[in-house]
Formats: C-alpha cells, sequence, structure tokens
C-alpha cells in the first residue's frame, strides 16, 4: 500500500514537470500574451488610480505622494450631491428592477406562450442596443409625454435598461432548477403561495442578490442614458466626474473615479462570489 | 384480495397531450387497501402519467379516478390523500433532514409539538436517527431516498406512490432498498403504487403488477402468474427472457389444442386459449442433452450452439435451430469446472415439458 502510494505520488511529479499537451497555460508564449492582455485592459486604470495619489495641479508628472486629492474630494459639496443622487437612483431603480426582472426571468422559464421566441428577443433587447439610441428614445419619449428632465426620468430609465440583465441572471439561475421540488412541495399540502416562498424564493436568493448587484453597478456607473435624461439639479456622480474634466483633469477627479472604482469592484466581486458559493453548493447537492 | 375494499379506482381513463401524443389510453384498474402495486412497462408507456394522474399532477383527458370512493376530478394534489416520491427525490436542498420531513406538516398548520412528535416517529421509521440536522448535500443517495420517503409518509397518506424510487441508486444498495420498501410497506400498512421499468423490481417487490405498452394496461396479475402465464407475447417478452415460436395453424381435437410449429412438428398443449398465435418457452425450463432424451411425451429438438452468455451463476446457450431460429436455454453452473457445459458449435437437444408451453395471441 505505502509503496504504491509512493509511486503513485512520484508519478505525479513527473506528470507535473512535463507539461501535458493541451496544458497550454504552461506555455511561455501564452503567458506572455496573457500578461500583455492583462496590461492593455488594466494599465489606464491603474495608472489612473496611481495619479489620484499625485501631489501635482497639473497631474502630468509625478510629483510625489499625497491624499490632499481625496481630502479635497471629500470636501467638495457638489460631488456629495452627485454622489447622493446617484445613490437614491441606484437605491429605487434596483429595488424595482430587481422585482420586475425576477418577475419576468420566472414567467419566461416558467410558462410557454404564443410568440415567446420573439418576445425573449425583445426583453433582451436593450442589453445589445447601443446605449445612446437608447439615451435619445428615452429623452423622446420623456418629452412626447410631457415629463420634466430630473432624478424621475433618470430612475425610470435605468430601471428601463437594468431589468433585462436581472431577468437574464433568474432565468439563467432558474434553467437548473428541478420542478419536482415545487411538485413535491404542492404533494405535501402547500398552497401555490407558500410553496413559491417556501422553495422556489430560496433557490432563486442567489440569482436575485447577483441581479440586484449587477442593476446597482449599471446603475451607479452608467453615463450616456443619465446624461440624455439628467435635467438641472439631478446631476449624478459619473456626469458629474465628466464636467470636471472638461475644466481641468486634476488628481481630485482621479480620486473620485477611483472611488467609484472601488465601490463598483466591490460590488461585483460581492456578486461573483455569492454566484461561485450558490454554484458549489448545487453541484454537491 | 377479493374481500378487499379498491382504494384507488381509475375507470376508463384517456390521457391526450396535444391532439397527437395519447399517453393513456382507456385505462380502468383497481387497487386494492394494503396492496404493493407495480405498474411496470418500457419508457414512454404511459406509466408515469397514470401515476401522475393520481397524484393530481395531470387531469385526465376523460375518465374518473376515485380514491377511498371520491371522485378526484376537481381536487388540487394539495388536497389528495395520496403522497408521492419524485424519481429525483427532491429533497428540499435548503433545509436540513428534519425541516424536509416536517414540511408537510409545518405547511398545512399543525402545531410544533405535534410536528415535532410525528417527524421523530419518521425518522426512526426510516431509520435516520443522528442525521436530523444534516443538510441534503451532506447525504448519499440512498439517504436522500430515505429522506423523500419519511417526507412522504408522516403525512399518513391513504396512498403513496413512488415514481421510479430505485433508479438513480446503484446496483448493490437497490437490492437491498427493494426489501426495505416491502418491510416499510408491511410496517405503515399503507397502499403502495410504484411506477417501474425494471421488470426484477416489480417481481420482487409487488403484490400485483400491471403491464402497460403505449397507454394501454395488458394484463394485470400477481408476478408468478405474469411471469408463468403471460396473456401476450408483449408480456412475455418484457418480463424475462422467453423463446417465442410461431404457429402455423392450430385446432381443437376432441378437448385437446394441437399446434403446428415448424420447428417441432404437431405438439398437443397442456394450456388452452381461444387464439393462438405464438407459444412461449423460458429458458430456464429448457434441457439440454448430448443424447437425445427417452422421457416419452418431450417436445424435443435440436440445435447447434451458437454462443454462450457467461453471468456467474448461470449462462445462457444460445442454440441455432435447422431452419434458423435461435433458441436460448439457461444452465445452473452447480460445478465449479472451467469447462464450459456446451462449446461453440456442439449439436445438443434441447427438451422440455408440454406443461411448461405457453400459448400467447399478440
Amino acid at each position: 500500500m505505502a509503496s504504491l502510494a509512493k509511486k503513485s505520488g512520484s508519478m505525479r511529479r513527473r506528470l507535473r514537470a512535463q507539461a501535458n499537451p493541451l496544458d497550454y497555460s504552461r506555455k511561455a508564449w501564452l503567458r506572455l500574451a496573457m500578461g500583455g492582455a492583462f496590461l492593455f485592459l488594466y494599465f489606464p486604470i491603474i495608472s489612473l488610480i496611481v495619479f489620484s495619489f499625485n501631489n501635482s495641479k497639473r497631474n502630468i508628472t509625478w510629483q510625489g505622494f499625497t491624499l490632499h486629492y481625496y481630502d479635497k474630494a471629500f470636501q467638495n459639496t457638489q460631488l456629495h450631491e452627485a454622489f447622493l443622487n446617484s445613490m437614491i437612483i441606484a437605491g429605487i431603480s434596483t429595488t424595482v428592477s430587481t422585482i420586475l426582472g425576477a418577475m419576468l426571468g420566472l414567467a419566461l422559464y416558467r410558462f410557454r406562450f404564443p410568440a415567446q421566441g420573439p418576445y425573449e428577443g425583445m426583453v433582451h433587447l436593450p442589453i445589445v442596443i447601443p446605449e445612446i439610441c437608447m439615451g435619445v428614445a428615452m429623452i423622446a419619449f420623456f418629452a412626447t409625454i410631457g415629463i420634466p428632465l430630473g432624478l424621475l426620468t433618470i430612475t425610470v430609465s435605468h430601471i428601463a435598461f437594468s431589468i433585462p440583465f436581472v431577468a437574464v441572471v433568474i432565468r439563467a439561475r432558474m434553467a437548473g432548477f428541478d420542478r419536482s421540488l415545487e411538485e413535491t412541495s404542492y404533494d405535501l399540502g402547500a398552497s401555490q403561495w407558500q410553496t413559491f416562498w417556501n422553495v422556489t424564493f430560496p433557490y432563486m436568493k442567489p440569482g436575485l442578490i447577483v441581479g440586484a448587484l449587477l442593476a446597482f453597478t449599471l446603475s451607479l456607473d452608467d453615463f450616456v442614458i443619465t446624461f440624455f435624461t439628467s435635467g438641472p439639479g439631478s446631476t449624478t456622480f459619473p456626469v458629474k466626474i465628466y464636467s470636471m474634466v472638461r475644466f481641468s483633469v486634476t488628481p481630485e477627479v482621479n480620486a473620485a473615479s477611483t472611488v467609484l472604482i472601488v465601490m463598483t469592484l466591490a460590488l461585483t466581486i460581492t456578486a461573483l462570489a455569492i454566484q461561485a458559493r450558490a454554484q458549489r453548493r448545487d453541484d454537491h447537492g | 384480495m377479493a374481500d378487499r375494499q379498491p382504494i384507488i379506482s381509475i375507470q376508463n381513463v384517456t390521457k391526450r397531450f396535444g391532439s397527437k401524443i395519447t399517453a393513456v389510453d382507456q385505462v380502468s384498474l383497481d387497487i386494492m387497501v394494503g396492496e404493493f402495486f407495480a405498474l411496470l412497462g418500457p419508457s414512454g408507456c404511459g406509466k408515469t402519467t397514470l401515476l401522475r394522474m393520481i397524484a393530481g399532477f395531470e387531469v385526465p383527458t376523460k375518465g374518473t379516478i376515485l380514491i377511498d370512493g371520491e371522485d378526484m376530478h376537481s381536487v388540487e394534489p394539495n388536497r389528495r390523500p395520496v403522497n408521492m416520491v419524485f424519481q429525483s427525490y427532491a429533497v428540499f436542498p435548503h433545509m436540513t433532514v428534519a425541516e424536509n420531513i416536517a414540511y408537510g406538516l409545518r405547511v398545512v398548520g399543525m402545531s410544533r409539538s405535534e410536528v415535532a412528535g410525528r417527524v421523530e416517529e419518521a425518522i426512526a421509521l426510516v431509520r435516520l436517527q443522528g442525521l436530523e440536522d444534516r443538510k441534503p448535500d451532506k447525504l448519499s443517495g440512498g439517504q436522500l431516498q430515505r429522506v423523500a420517503l419519511a417526507r412522504a409518509l408522516v403525512k399518513k397518506p391513504k396512498v403513496l406512490l413512488l415514481d421510479e424510487p430505485l433508479s438513480a441508486l446503484d446496483a448493490k444498495l437497490r437490492e437491498a432498498m427493494q426489501l426495505e420498501l416491502v418491510n416499510l410497506q408491511h410496517s405503515v400498512g399503507i397502499t403502495f403504487i410504484i411506477v417501474t421499468h425494471d421488470q426484477h423490481e416489480a417481481l420482487t417487490m409487488a403484490d400485483r403488477i400491471a403491464v402497460m405498452g403505449e397507454g394501454d394496461v395488458l394484463q394485470v396479475a400477481p408476478p408468478t402468474e405474469l411471469y408463468e402465464f403471460p396473456s401476450s407475447t408483449f408480456v412475455a417478452d418484457f418480463i424475462g427472457q422467453v423463446n417465442l415460436f410461431t404457429v402455423e395453424h392450430a385446432n381443437i381435437h376432441d378437448g385437446a389444442t394441437v399446434v403446428r410449429i415448424s420447428e417441432l412438428g404437431e405438439i398437443t398443449l397442456a394450456h388452452h386459449k381461444d387464439r393462438i398465435t405464438h407459444i412461449a418457452v423460458r429458458p430456464e425450463k429448457i434441457q439440454l442433452g448430448i443424447t437425445e432424451p427417452s422421457e416419452p411425451g418431450l417436445v424435443k429438438l435440436k440445435a447447434k450452439v451458437k454462443n454462450i452468455s457467461y453471468r456467474g451463476d448461470q449462462s445462457y446457450v444460445f442454440l441455432v435451430t435447422p431452419k434458423g431460429l435461435t433458441v436460448s436455454a439457461r444452465v445452473q453452473n452447480v460445478g465449479r469446472s472451467l469447462s464450459a457445459v456446451a462449446r461453440q458449435g456442439d449439436e445438443l437437444w434441447l427438451s422440455w415439458r408440454p406443461e411448461d408451453i405457453q400459448p400467447l395471441a399478440d
């Protein structure tokens, strides 16, 4: 037994030393290409973060480390107001779009109805059509029905473009659902309503959290549609940063952007972690 | 069985999906109180649809289903006095074993103390003590099945419906669970209806079996009757192994049925039937011999060994008759000899008693 274990151990070591034909990640040229792609993607973001600590008003060359511009950004009342607006919009839009999107995703999973294919395609359309078109369509729509642009119009637009994302996430989550769980619950004496809350909803939950976090980040960093549908006094955080950039690119802009990046990153990582954990649990069960 | 009341009465039930597919066609069936009943058939024969109609998940297109004398037509599944164990077991993944079993009692508003007592009882019944607080992902397939069983039995249904309950288990465990299910049914005394495509499972467990094919119930009988006296070629062929000979013509002579078969000549049958198209002989009823059997009255035939299928405790010998028909015979491997009973190419005599012939009509 012991010699067998030793033998298999040494065999494993030999296998590790010798790359398998399909072990692409161990090939030098591929690693180089991956590193290059990674640098290409993240260099601008990394330099943005680095230069947010730059002690220079012009922010072109590195002058030394400081937290001064973070302090300045946190003191900026206009930024405060924009941030608050963003939070209100994101909060409402996330809540509403998560509920509606979840209902939509569930309906698409559950029911078979005429013209379901085209309907599903139409639901996913906002994900693929250019944001600028969506923005123009929104502004035209609000102008037609005569609603003044402001927080309300931004929120409604954000809800509209977030719903498909939530629906897609819920739909994907439900694809792995065992319908006999619902039937069992019904068979054991539960009503349809009890069955939904006791059986279906707990299964949906990771999808709901991921969908909500997705909707939140989408709303928080949306620029194009927000820019079209915002009015006086309803500036959001990204729009405010844009207007600051038009003046001059100071480290304050970098600092504010860094805050936004960190927030979205944290939310996205949370969403992915929840999804991964739910996946692991499903694989077990 | 005759003195017992039917607990489930299926009367002329038809189920169609769309306009083309008829899953269940004009089925009438009575299932008695306390019976272990099996619905047996190949996949797509309508057995699961029939079970789901009893549970209430499908509504019959035509016909009536009575449970304990009550028409179930507009009764929802959550109001029927039957419970179902699903093929996937459908154990709620986010609840512990105890929570799973308590579920059916909790949703109907039973008091906490009563639920606790009943759950404890059910856990003891399926021997899951010590696993009450486990989550399903920490249970084996056999344990999951016990949870599903306990969860259904705790409701004290009049009938327990089981949809292919053993198909997800490995062979050894499946055999153990067959026996356990039978014991469980004896101890709780509830009527069990099991759906299966596995003939061994049905023969081992059930008191009575309904063989289904293409939406029809072809024969309802206890296991021995079904195996020894199948009513049609389909049933004979589906249950166990069988050798079928085509009857060229049959007539009744002084009260005895005589059939003509090209391989065997004229045979006087011990059992009678109005219409006969085939006769069937099970492989284990056939004797193999090197010399012609001298015993009078035997049906006999010479054939050449084509191949031998070794199964450990027994072997199936496949032989070809001079007219080209393949006949299989079973040989018990009584001795421990390594040399085979027969070798490929050997000419052997096959013989069997006329009583072992079952006349069939397709």
